[in-house]
C-alpha cells in the first residue's frame, strides 16, 4: 500500500476516536488497528513510524506504541 | 427429484385475509368461524366451498364487478356478491341456490358471447379461470347471435372497429385485448400490489378497455415497470407470459428463493421436465407476500445464455487463450499453483473472496477453505464494498450486525425515513410494500441527493425531501438529533430503560452544541434548516418511526459513523423493539446478510466473533482439526494493495466481479495483474476473468440446494429445480478444490454444511433443513431461546445489554470538489439491471437500460454545452470514461449520477481509493469529477475493449 494511502487510513481512524469521550483515543485507535489491520499492514505502519511517521496524526503515532 | 410439497394452502381464497374478532356463520350448512371483516367468499373458501368468481382474487381488495359470486343470505333481500359482503354473526349463506345458479349461468353466457373460443390453441389453456368458471357454472350453450364484439378482426362488411391487435411490446408478456373480460384485476394489481398506477380502464360499458399509459403508449413505453403483477392477476390469456406462449403450461413447481436483491422473494419455479417455464412469486413467501419485480419474475434467461461457460479452463499466463480441460486437470493445476505460492511467498500470500450471490453453505465453505486449508484469514466478501459499515455500526450500538425488523413491519409504521436508498429501483418489492403503507397514510421523509421516485410518484409524496450534498450524511443525521434533543422530543423513558444513560448525556451534550444545529449545517449540507427541523419533529412525534437505508449511507468515508447516527436516532425516539419501527439496512445482493453471517470477513469467524478470541477459534479448531490463525486477514482493498506490493499472489474469487464492481478500476487491474494465480469461479467470463489463470464454471441458483439469508435475517431455502449445466453445484466445486489441496472434506449435501454451521454458530443453533421445510423460512437468531426464529430484534433489551449512544462528529471527506473537478459524482443502480449486470445484461432487461448514462442538472449541462444524449467524458483524479448524458433536474446542480451496470462504461474507473474509516468500505458515493463533451471512448476504454477481447479467446477443445 502506498504510504500516503496508509497514512490517510490511519489518520481517519484517529479522527474518529479523537471525537469520542474519554482520554484514551490512542488506546482505541490501537485496538481498532489490531482488530482490523492484517499484520503486514501493521508492520508497514510501525516501519513508517520508525522512519519518522511523516504525515501521521499524533494519536496514531501514540497508538503504535500499544500495538 | 422430489418436488417440494407446499405446506400451506395455496388456493386463491378470493379476497385478502383479515384480522379481527371471531365471527361464526353458516355456509351451505357448515358452521365456520372467521375474523371480523372477512368476506363471505373467503369464509366459504375457509370452509372448503369455492364460490365461482372472476374479478376477485386474494391479492386484491374485492371489487364486485363480475356478479358471478352472488349468493343468497337468509333474511337479506336479493343476491349479494359474496366478495364484497362481510360476514356477520349467525349469518346463513347458500352458495348454490337455483336462483344464483341461474344468475351465474347468465353472466357466463354474456362473457362468453364476447370471447374468442380458441381455447385449444390459447396459451392459457388449462390455466384459465374463464374456462374453469364456464365449466363450474355448467354453461352449455350461448344463445346470443354473433354481433358487436372485441375479438373478430373483420366482419363481412369490413374491419371490426372494436378489435385491438395484440400488444407484444413488452419483452416478457403480451396483452391481447381480444381475450379481455374487463375484470380490472390487472388495473387493481398495478395499483394495489405494485403501486405504479400504469394501467387504467378507458371508456364505459361495452367500450371499456384496459390501457397502459396515455393514448399513444404501449406496455413498453408506459410507466409499466414490468413487475408482472397484472399478468399474474389476469384470469384469462389476455396478459400472458411470452415464455408460456412459447413453451406451454407448466406442470410442476418448486418453491425457491430469488437470486437478485436482498429482499429475498420466494418464488414458485414452474417447469416442464427440466425446462423452466415461468417464475411466479409465492404468496406464502414472507418477504414478498406474493409480489415480485421484473428481475425476479422474468430475468432468469441468463441461466441458459450462450455466453455461459460450462467447462473448466486454464492458462499459464493471462496473455494466452483459454484451454478447456477436465475438472481434474483444472483443480490439480489450481491446487498446485496455490500450494506453490504458499511455499514460495508464505502462508498469507493467498486468499479468497466469497460471494454474496452464492448460498450460505457455499460461502461457509469458501471461508473455511481460507481458514482451514490455506490456514490464514484472508477471506472477504463483496459486503466489504457495500454494507460492512452496517456490520460495524450496528454491532457497536446495538450488539448485532443486522436489521432489526421483518419486512411485514412496514405495515405498522407511521413515519418512514428512507436515507441513501432508492427502493423502487434497488429493492422494488419492498418499495411496493412501503408505497402501500404510504397510501394508507404513513408519512415519508427522504434523505437523498437525488429526487428518487419515492419523493413523488403516483399517489404518494414525501412530506420532506432533504436533498443533501453528497458526503454530508453525518451532518444531516446529527442535525436531526440536535432538533430532537434541543426541542425535547426524545423518548426519555425508553432511553432510561434501554440505553446507557451516561452515554446518552454525553451524546446529548454533543448534539446540543450549536455547531450541530440545522441552521449551522445548512450551508454545508444544502438542506434548509426549517425543512430539516420539520422532518425531525415529524419523525419524533409521528408515531411508529422506521428508518430504511442503503448504500448511500455506507459507501462514504464516514459510512460507519452514519450507521451509528441512524442507530442513535432510533434509540433517541424509542423506535426499537416493536412492529413498525427499527433500523433496516436494505441489503444490495441476495445473500449479503448471509455472507456476513457466515464468517466471510477476515477478522470474524461465523457469527461475528473475532478471530482473536481463543474460545471462538477453539470451537472451529475442534471440528476442523486444524489450528486457526489468530490474526485478522486482508480485506479486499488490502489484498489488492498487497498484490501490488508483491506479497499477495493468489486469489480464489467465487461469484464476484471485483474488476467491474470495486472502486478505482486501474488499481484493481494492477492488483490482479500482479497475482500469479487468479481463480475465477463464475457463470461467465466476467471482467475479473480477464486477469484469471483458472476458470471454474459455476452453477445458477436454479441448479443447486442451499439457503440465502435476506435483509430481514430470513433464512430461505434455495432448491435445485434442475441439474447443474456445468456438472456441479458450487459447493461441490469448492469442496473439490479444497480436497485437491488435501482437505479431505466429505459433504454429500448442503444440509450437512448447515448442520456444521448450526453446531458452531449460536445464532444458527436451531437451524436445520427439516425446520426450513416445516416453517418455510426462519429468521435468525434461531436457537433454544427462539426455536422458531426472531422476527423482531431487541424486543426486551438490546443484544449487547444497553443500547449505546455514540458521538458522531461530522468530518468532511477529503474527496472535495475544486477547480479541476468541480462536480460530485454519486453512483447507484436502476430497476432493470442488477449490480455488474452479468446476469441482467444477458436478458431482455436491456430494452430498459442498454447503457449507463450520466444524469446531469440542466445548469451544469448548459455551462458545458452538453445536451441530452450527447457523449460526455467524465474524469476524476483516478481516471476517466465516456458515456451519454441525460439532462435532468433529478440531480441537484453540482451533482452528477450514473450506474455501474455496463463494463464498457466502467464507472469505477472514475471512483477513488478513499474508504470508510472503520471498514475500508469504498467511498463510491462521492467522487470529485469534471464533465465535458467528448467524441467517443477514452484511451482506457479502447485499450480495455482490446484486452477483454484478447482475454476471452478460448482454444478449440483438443481432439
Amino acid at each position: 500500500m502506498s504510504p500516503e494511502k496508509m497514512v490517510h487510513m490511519a489518520n481517519q481512524i484517529a479522527t474518529f476516536f479523537k471525537t469520542q469521550p474519554g482520554e484514551d483515543a490512542a488506546e482505541k485507535v490501537a485496538a481498532h488497528i489490531r482488530d482490523f489491520w492484517e499484520p503486514r499492514m501493521r508492520e508497514q505502519l510501525l516501519a513508517h513510524v520508525a522512519a519518522g511517521g511523516a504525515g501521521l496524526d499524533a494519536v496514531v503515532v501514540a497508538s503504535t506504541r500499544k500495538l | 427429484m422430489k418436488d417440494f410439497i407446499i405446506p400451506q394452502d395455496d388456493r386463491d381464497m378470493g379476497t385478502p385475509a383479515r384480522t379481527g374478532a371471531p365471527v361464526t356463520l353458516t355456509i351451505d350448512g357448515f358452521e365456520i368461524t372467521v375474523p371480523e371483516g372477512t368476506s363471505v367468499m373467503r369464509a366459504a373458501a375457509e370452509a372448503g366451498i369455492k364460490v365461482p368468481k372472476l374479478c376477485a382474487t386474494d391479492s386484491l381488495e374485492a371489487f364486485g364487478s363480475c356478479r358471478l359470486c352472488v349468493v343468497e343470505i337468509e333474511g337479506r333481500r336479493g343476491t349479494p356478491a359474496s366478495c364484497t359482503t362481510p360476514v356477520a354473526p349467525g349469518m346463513v349463506v347458500h352458495t348454490q341456490s337455483s336462483k344464483v345458479k341461474k344468475i351465474r349461468k347468465g353472466v357466463m353466457e354474456l362473457y362468453i358471447s364476447d370471447h374468442p373460443l380458441d381455447c385449444l390453441t390459447c396459451a392459457a389453456n388449462g390455466d384459465c379461470e374463464l374456462q374453469d368458471m364456464a365449466g363450474m357454472v355448467g354453461l352449455r350453450d350461448v344463445r346470443y347471435e354473433p354481433g358487436r364484439n372485441h375479438f373478430e378482426q373483420r366482419f363481412a362488411v369490413g374491419p371490426n372497429p372494436e378489435y385491438i391487435p395484440k400488444d407484444t411490446s413488452n419483452p416478457y408478456f403480451t396483452y391481447d385485448p381480444a381475450k379481455c373480460i374487463v375484470c380490472s384485476r390487472c388495473v387493481r394489481a398495478c395499483e394495489e400490489v405494485q403501486g405504479t398506477f400504469a394501467l387504467t380502464i378507458e371508456g364505459r360499458g361495452f367500450e371499456s378497455r384496459v390501457k397502459a399509459g396515455a393514448a399513444a403508449d404501449d406496455f413498453l413505453s408506459s410507466d409499466c415497470v414490468s413487475c408482472g403483477a397484472c399478468v399474474q392477476a389476469c384470469p384469462t390469456g389476455t396478459l400472458q407470459e411470452k415464455s408460456v406462449i412459447e413453451l406451454g403450461t407448466p406442470e410442476r413447481s418448486v418453491i425457491t428463493t430469488c437470486a437478485y436483491c436482498g429482499v429475498g422473494c420466494s418464488f414458485k419455479a414452474e417447469l416442464n421436465g427440466d425446462e423452466l417455464v415461468r417464475m411466479v412469486p409465492y404468496k406464502h413467501g414472507k418477504a414478498n407476500r406474493g409480489h415480485s419485480c421484473v428481475k425476479g419474475r422474468f430475468a432468469y434467461g441468463y441461466a441458459t445464455h450462450q455466453d455461459r461457460i460450462l467447462n473448466p479452463m486454464i492458462r499459464e499466463t493471462i496473455h494466452e487463450p483459454w484451454r478447456e480441460v477436465s475438472w481434474d486437470e483444472a483443480l490439480g493445476f489450481a491446487a498446485a499453483r496455490l500450494s506453490g505460492l504458499q511455499e514460495k511467498y508464505g502462508r498469507r500470500s493467498i486468499g479468497v473472496i466469497t460471494s454474496s450471490r452464492c448460498t450460505n453453505e457455499e460461502t461457509y465453505l469458501v471461508q473455511k477453505l481460507a481458514r482451514a486449508v490455506f490456514r490464514n484469514n484472508n477471506t472477504d466478501t463483496c459486503a466489504r464494498v457495500c454494507h460492512s459499515p452496517t456490520g460495524y455500526g450496528l454491532g457497536q450500538t446495538f450488539g448485532t450486525s443486522a436489521g432489526t425488523q421483518d419486512f411485514d413491519s412496514v405495515e405498522h409504521t407511521d413515519v418512514v425515513i428512507v436515507i441513501g436508498a432508492n427502493p423502487t429501483d434497488g429493492h422494488p418489492v419492498f418499495a411496493s410494500r412501503l408505497k402501500k403503507r404510504l397510501r394508507q397514510g404513513a408519512k415519508l421523509i427522504v434523505i437523498d441527493p437525488r429526487r428518487i421516485d419515492l419523493v413523488k410518484s403516483a399517489h404518494i409524496a414525501a412530506s420532506h425531501h432533504l436533498q443533501l450534498r453528497p458526503g454530508t450524511n453525518v451532518a444531516v443525521v446529527t442535525a436531526l438529533a440536535h432538533a430532537i434533543v434541543t426541542e425535547g422530543l426524545f423518548d426519555e423513558a425508553f432511553i432510561r430503560e434501554r440505553c446507557d444513560w451516561d452515554e446518552f448525556l454525553t451524546y446529548a451534550e454533543f448534539v446540543r452544541d450549536p455547531r450541530n444545529s440545522p441552521e449551522a449545517t445548512e450551508l454545508l449540507t444544502g438542506v434548509p434548516a426549517a425543512e430539516l427541523r420539520a422532518a425531525a419533529r415529524l419523525f419524533a412525534r409521528g408515531g411508529n418511526g422506521a428508518i430504511y437505508y442503503g448504500l448511500g449511507v455506507t459507501e462514504h468515508s464516514q459510512g460507519s459513523t452514519t450507521v451509528m447516527g441512524i442507530a442513535n436516532l432510533a434509540m433517541l425516539t424509542g423506535n426499537i423493539g416493536r412492529k413498525g419501527v427499527g433500523v433496516n439496512p436494505l441489503r444490495g445482493q441476495n445473500n449479503v446478510q448471509g455472507s456476513c453471517d457466515m464468517g466471510s470477513f477476515p477478522h470474524e469467524l461465523p457469527g461475528y466473533r473475532h478471530v482473536k478470541n481463543p474460545e471462538v477459534r477453539a470451537i472451529f479448531e475442534n471440528i476442523w482439526g486444524v489450528e486457526i490463525d489468530a490474526e485478522p486477514g486482508l480485506r479486499i482493498p488490502n489484498m489488492l494493495d498487497a498484490a501490488v506490493d508483491g506479497t499477495f499472489k493468489g486469489l480464489y474469487c467465487q461469484g464476484e466481479d471485483i474488476l467491474q464492481s470495486d472502486p478505482d478500476t486501474k488499481h484493481v487491474a494492477a492488483g490482479l495483474a500482479a497475482m500469479e494465480c487468479v481463480i475465477v469461479h463464475d457463470l461467465f467470463l466476467n471482467e475479473t476473468a480477464n486477469y484469471a489463470h483458472v476458470f471454474l464454471p459455476g452453477s445458477t441458483f436454479l441448479e443447486k440446494d442451499g439457503t440465502f439469508t435476506n435483509a430481514e435475517r430470513r433464512i430461505n431455502r434455495v432448491r435445485k429445480v434442475m441439474a447443474p449445466r456445468n456438472g456441479y453445484a458450487d459447493w461441490e466445486i469448492t469442496q473439490m478444490l479444497a480436497n485437491a489441496m488435501g482437505a479431505g472434506w466429505t459433504y454429500t449435501h448442503p444440509s450437512q454444511i448447515m448442520d456444521e454451521i448450526a453446531a458452531t454458530t449460536p445464532s444458527f443453533a436451531g437451524v436445520t433443513y427439516d425446520l426450513l421445510e416445516e416453517k418455510g423460512s426462519v429468521q435468525w437468531p434461531c436457537n433454544e431461546k427462539s426455536p422458531e426464529g426472531t422476527p423482531l430484534m431487541h424486543v426486551d433489551g438490546f443484544v449487547r445489554g444497553r443500547g449505546r449512544f455514540i458521538v458522531t462528529e461530522y468530518v468532511a471527506t477529503d474527496e472535495r470538489s475544486g477547480p479541476r473537478f468541480p462536480l460530485l459524482l454519486t453512483t447507484g443502480r436502476i430497476l432493470s439491471q442488477y449490480n455488474v449486470g452479468a446476469q441482467t445484461r444477458r436478458t431482455a432487461n436491456v430494452v430498459w437500460h442498454d447503457q449507463d448514462v450520466l444524469e446531469i442538472h440542466p445548469h451544469d449541462a448548459e455551462n458545458r454545452g452538453v445536451k441530452d444524449g450527447d457523449w460526455v467524458r467524465i474524469a476524476s483524479r483516478s481516471g476517466e470514461t465516456t458515456l451519454r448524458a441525460q439532462v435532468t433536474d433529478r440531480v441537484a446542480p453540482g451533482v452528477v449520477y450514473t450506474t455501474f451496470h455496463h463494463p464498457d462504461t466502467q464507472a469505477n474507473v472514475v471512483t477513488t481509493d478513499f474508504s470508510d474509516w472503520a471498514t475500508n468500505c469504498p467511498e463510491y458515493k462521492v467522487t470529485a469529477v469534471q464533465v465535458g463533451l467528448s467524441n467517443g471512448p477514452t484511451g482506457w476504454q479502447q485499450d480495455y475493449a482490446v484486452l477483454a477481447e484478447q482475454s476471452r479467446r478460448i482454444l478449440p477443445a483438443a481432439e
